[in-house]
């Protein structure tokens, strides 16, 4: 297979001396959607910062489409092409959806925002309805969307989402992944999604990895995951939906 | 949902859905509403008025005194009576708008000014801004033709008013844009002001207008210079350092005294001149140039439109400066300043240019001070100064501009108001409000607080519309989120 857009490897970070992750090997290849999956605090969130610099990984290392970003600051790995819907969303409350967009087109040329907004606004429709709205008012489910949106106005080559499924009803969810499902097929975007909902995360991903106190301890297709009976205890049972 | 469904605007769905709750609940048979008379009110208004009588008759109607031979008492039947009327009054008038009424003025209040944002024609609006601009840009002849007796007075608070209004908006840069609560900015006004006393008391061919640019850009310097160590502290601790620069700079200012003159300052700071005239007496002077017989009002009126246009200025590049995408970095940066970064915004460069930029407004402002004053020194500059501007950005609604120039006006103009009252000293004897002026000042402020949480103008005009400008009430959103 070609070379992968994102590569870690052997990445150890630390939270002043405390360990969080324990060398972590993950590749993440052009056009795939790879998921990581795991319990509360076993490191997939750390994992998804320590891809975008913050904090940094103490050793190890992270390739990105041929480039090693475990040294450069965040702003700057941002700027290669990765956008990410950070974990619990964190949209602009104060500013309208539009502003919101506005800001995650902020490093692209100005001539493909018309086009791109327009893109935006066929995928999440409910958007458009609220666009001239505060961030802050949206529903759960329209911030997550905007989240996303936001990210995908910075016409990122790989997406990185932190659990787009928390606190929203299974409607909403799976509405946001058949969006990913989308972007995904029609336009090949490299999708890696860290996730507590395993069974949705597992059914929509090519390849899933599974993290336990930060060390990766299974590897897969999503398909080949879902079955494994050890999955299936730890993550899936009651959890199917 | 179906496109086309008509999404109310969520300024128009809380009070519906409040009249709803509250018809809801009068038909459950919740709490009636109990209709008050007239009479039912002046009873209680008299019951209150009795009840005071009898309180006070011992503490205000009577007095005892020592007089030769044991006690001498003495009556205050006015000063008695004046207690009770007032009750009397008080109480009736709080009956009929808020206590007993169906419709409490109090909670009218609230829906005119808070919360929902009144749906006014753009052109009110617009009509409204157009007038006080006007007023504002004739404001020194409106003085001398309304107030002949006071114009230098009047002329001289308007220019301090404008001067805090300036500072006003350019700490609105740092604090109201990007959220960094700086507590030290009076430095920056410092400054500018020692900037321009130094740079014209040491050098002949440098004037107001020649130092005006070096002072911002020293200030800006010095701006950049606080940011790079600090700005990677956030809330708090940013606070107390920029508190502590702010203090240093006073300090130095104070104690390097070969330089800054020390205590004594520095006098003698040149006046701007009009095209190279000064407004002075005689054949050469401005006011002769102009054609206009001398009058020392001249150099007010100039220095007048002098502050007005440099505050102007703030504002038209503060305005334009939210439009662009470094002010919309800004605010994006006080709301969250981790997915700012997510989205590839380089933080401390936002937050230096934030910084930066307010600064250069504070120089400009400072040297404008220097040369209103002709003289300077380090006691102008007390952390009192950065307290009142901030408490002028908090007061006005942070980041919002028009409230900045509200809370300068009831801030600035309210302090010199309250020494001119010392007429209700008559009423009360042996109380002279002059002598309690921080203290009423104080209480306005929490007023204000108590009122409007968030400021007097609390609505935030998007800077990226699709059709038309709508404004957003600013409860939509908790407070205090975001930081």
């Amino acid at each position: 297979m070609a070379q992968p857009l994102l590569s870690v490897s052997g990445v150890e970070t630390y939270y002043g001396k405390i360990v969080a992750l324990r060398g972590v090997d993950v590749e993440v290849n052009p056009g795939e959607i790879v998921t990581l999956i795991g319990a509360n605090g076993a490191g997939k969130s750390t994992l998804m910062m320590t891809i975008c610099g913050s904090p940094q990984a103490r050793t190890g290392r992270i390739l990105y489409d041929g480039t090693d970003i475990t040294r450069m600051p965040t702003h700057e790995i941002m700027r290669l092409g990765i956008a990410q819907s950070p974990e619990g969303r964190r949209i602009f409350p104060r500013m309208t959806v539009l502003e919101n967009l506005q800001m995650g087109a902020q490093l692209v040329a100005p001539e493909h925002f018309d086009s791109d907004l327009k893109r935006i606004y066929e995928l999440f429709p409910r958007l458009k309805e609220r666009a001239s709205q505060r961030g802050g008012t949206l529903s759960g489910g329209e911030q997550q969307m905007l989240a996303i949106a936001r990210a995908l106005m910075g016409r990122p080559k790989l997406l990185l989402l932190d659990e787009p499924s928390l606190g929203l009803a299974p409607l909403i969810v799976k509405q946001i992944f058949e969006v990913i499902r989308e972007l995904n097929k029609s336009e090949g975007l490299t999708v890696f999604l860290v996730e507590q909902n395993a069974f949705h995360a597992l059914k929509l991903a090519h390849r899933a990895y599974v993290m336990v106190n930060g060390r990766i301890t299974m590897s897969g297709t999503g398909a080949e995951l879902l079955k494994r009976p050890e999955v299936r205890a730890a993550y899936l049972e009651g959890g199917a939906h | 949902m179906a496109s086309d469904t008509t999404v109310p605007s969520a300024s128009e769905m809380k009070p519906a859905g409040a009249q709803a709750l509250r018809e809801a609940r009068s038909d459950a048979g919740g709490p009636p509403v109990k209709r008050y008379t007239l009479r039912d009110t002046l009873i209680d208004a008299v019951g209150a008025a009795l009840l005071t009588g009898v309180l006070g008759f011992f503490f205000l109607a009577l007095r005892t005194e020592i007089a030769p031979g044991g006690l001498d008492i003495t009556t205050r039947w006015v000063l008695w009576f004046t207690a009770v009327a007032i009750v009397f009054v008080g109480r009736l008038l709080l009956n009929l708008f808020v206590f007993r009424t169906e419709r409490p003025i109090t909670r009218r209040l609230r829906r005119s000014s808070g919360g929902k944002v009144a749906v006014r024609p753009g052109w009110v609006s617009r009509a409204i801004a157009i007038a006080l601009f006007a007023i504002a840009a004739f404001l020194p002849f409106l003085i001398m033709a309304i107030f002949p007796g006071q114009q230098r007075q009047l002329i001289d608070l308007s220019i301090l008013i404008l001067t805090y209004v300036m500072l006003g908006w350019g700490l609105n840069i740092v604090v109201g844009l990007a959220g960094l609560l700086d507590l030290g900015y009076v430095a920056f006004y410092a400054v500018g002001a020692y900037s321009f006393a130094l740079l014209s008391t040491h050098f002949e061919f440098i004037g107001f207008w020649t130092a005006l640019p070096l002072a911002g850009m020293l200030a800006a310097f010095w701006g950049l210079a606080l940011g790079f160590p600090v700005l990677r502290l956030r809330g708090d601790y940013l606070a107390i350092v920029t508190l502590a620069f702010g203090e240093i700079i006073r300090v130095v200012l104070l104690n390097w005294y070969e330089v800054t003159g020390g205590p004594n300052g520095i006098s003698g700071v040149p006046k701007p001149t009009f095209f190279g005239y000064e407004f002075t007496r005689g054949e050469d002077g401005a006011s002769a140039l102009l054609g206009l017989e001398y009058s020392t009002i001249h150099r007010f009126i100039y220095l007048y439109y002098i502050i007005f246009l440099l505050a102007l200025l703030t504002n038209f590049v503060t305005m334009r400066l939210r439009k662009l995408p470094v002010g919309r970095a800004w605010e994006a940066l006080r709301e969250d300043e981790i997915a700012c970064r997510s989205l590839g915004i380089n933080t401390t460069n936002t937050k230096l240019t934030a910084f930066s930029i307010g600064a250069m407004f504070g120089g400009f402002a400072g040297s404008f001070f220097a040369t209103r004053q002709g003289f300077i020194s380090p006691e102008s500059f007390t952390f009192l100064e950065s307290a009142i501007i901030l408490a002028i950005v908090v007061l006005g609604g942070l980041g919002s501009q028009i409230g900045v120039v509200v809370a300068s006006v009831v801030m600035i103009g309210g302090i010199e108001l309250l020494r001119n009252v010392g007429f209700l000293g008559n009423l009360l004897p042996g109380f002279d409000p002059v002598q309690y002026r921080m203290l009423i000042f104080g209480l306005a402020m929490v007023a204000i607080m108590v009122w409007k949480p968030r400021g007097l103008v609390t609505t935030r005009t998007p800077s990226a519309v699709l059709k038309e400008q709508k404004k957003i009430g600013a409860d939509m959103v908790s407070q205090g989120e975001g930081h």
